[in-house]
């Protein structure tokens, strides 16, 4: 490059914030207050501050160390080429040495300041998104986001081990049920957006297995999920507040499923089942976690049992 | 690549040295914001401590 006709200007800080991927790091933010909240216990309200404070800033090292990875192939799609990186805003060194700076600080102060156990937790989330996703099966198999949806399913159970300091049935169901959520949540996304993937030769299910596989597994898993998701209150965990929630959530989630996974779509036909389920997909987390926080409420007030 | 190169225009030098100015505000701001945190985690623990909980 010849430096006496085009100037490079350090990154501007929005990038790096950017870099951080804030719309994600909003429920991962939400799902992880939402742990912290439902756990039995008290925390002391600073310490539970930092504790999402540091959840989130861990996950925002996480974005970065994806996107330091990716930038490659997120210069090839349509929906990432305007990402710090691949419109050349920044140089990927700044990004890397950004992303593990947040990682390495979110999870110190994690240990300081909520003990050890629940660090571990938060920089086993991250290894996982960064490296055992991002890195590894992300280009290799189709089954990418069901094993990579473990990286988004940390937050809850990081909150609820920052308050208890221990990992019960109660937190792990947590991440099981975001576990399982994930797969039709993306797929839905994918059905609509998989040209984009198969450019730049992302195995994802659509690409892979085909369209109609996809639809079939859709299906299985929001199925499957409806069982999983009323498991907290049938073991005592939770209380009528949050069952009842769960069971009408869950059954809105098959039915829109139902029409994703029984449908064959035509040539610029809209796409719009994929979208409302995408759509509702992630209203359904919101108000699941939202009802999770509010039965504790209802139980803390001994307004049910 | 320094602002003060000769074989940048002022414009260009003004643009830098802004770019710069932003980023050390925002940086500044994060680490009297954790400075911040540092103390009020400290307190926090110390109340936490005296009062029995951990």
């Amino acid at each position: 490059m010849d430096a006496a006709k085009t100037l490079t200007l350090p990154a501007d800080w929005r990038d790096f914030f950017a870099l951080t991927k804030p719309r994600v790091m909003t429920l991962v933010i939400f799902t992880g207050l939402c742990g912290l909240l439902a756990a039995p216990g008290d925390i002391h309200p600073v310490l539970g501050f930092t504790a999402i404070l540091c959840i989130a800033v861990g996950a925002g090292g996480a974005a970065a160390l994806n996107q330091w990875w990716e930038a490659d192939i997120d210069a090839g799609m349509k929906r990432t080429r305007e990402r710090p990186l691949p419109a050349g805003r920044m140089d990927r060194e700044s990004a890397r040495d950004f992303g593990f700076a947040l990682a390495g600080a979110s999870v110190m102060v994690m240990g300081l300041a909520n003990g050890w156990l629940a660090a571990a937790i938060l920089a086993v989330s991250i290894f996982y998104y960064a490296w055992i996703y991002t890195v590894w099966l992300k280009p290799r198999t189709p089954q990418n986001i069901v094993i990579g949806g473990g990286a988004g399913a940390f937050p809850p159970l990081i909150g609820w081990v920052a308050v208890t300091g221990h990992v019960t049935l109660m937190p792990v169901l947590l991440f099981l049920i975001i576990f399982f959520w994930t797969p039709p949540h993306f797929w839905a996304l994918a059905l609509f957006v998989q040209t984009d993937y198969a450019k730049v030769g992302i195995p994802m299910m659509p690409v892979v297995a085909g369209e109609k596989a996809t639809r079939r597994q859709i299906l299985a898993y929001a199925v499957f999920l409806l069982p999983l998701t009323l498991v907290p209150w049938f073991i005592g965990g939770t209380g009528l507040v949050y069952g009842l929630s769960a069971l009408v959530l869950g059954l809105v989630f098959v039915a829109l499923s139902v029409r994703v996974g029984l449908r064959t779509s035509v040539p610029d036909d809209g796409m719009k089942p994929e979208k409302r389920l995408f759509g509702y997909s992630v209203l359904y987390l919101f108000v699941l976690f939202a009802m999770l926080v509010a039965d504790r409420i209802a139980t803390v007030q001994g307004w049910q049992a | 690549m320094n602002p003060n190169d000769d074989h940048l225009s002022p414009a260009e030098s003004e643009a830098y040295r802004a770019r710069q100015r932003a980023r050390s505000k925002v940086l500044g701001l994060i680490l009297g914001a954790l400075a911040v945190l540092f103390f009020a985690i400290t307190i926090a623990k110390m109340s936490v401590h005296a009062s029995g909980q951990m």
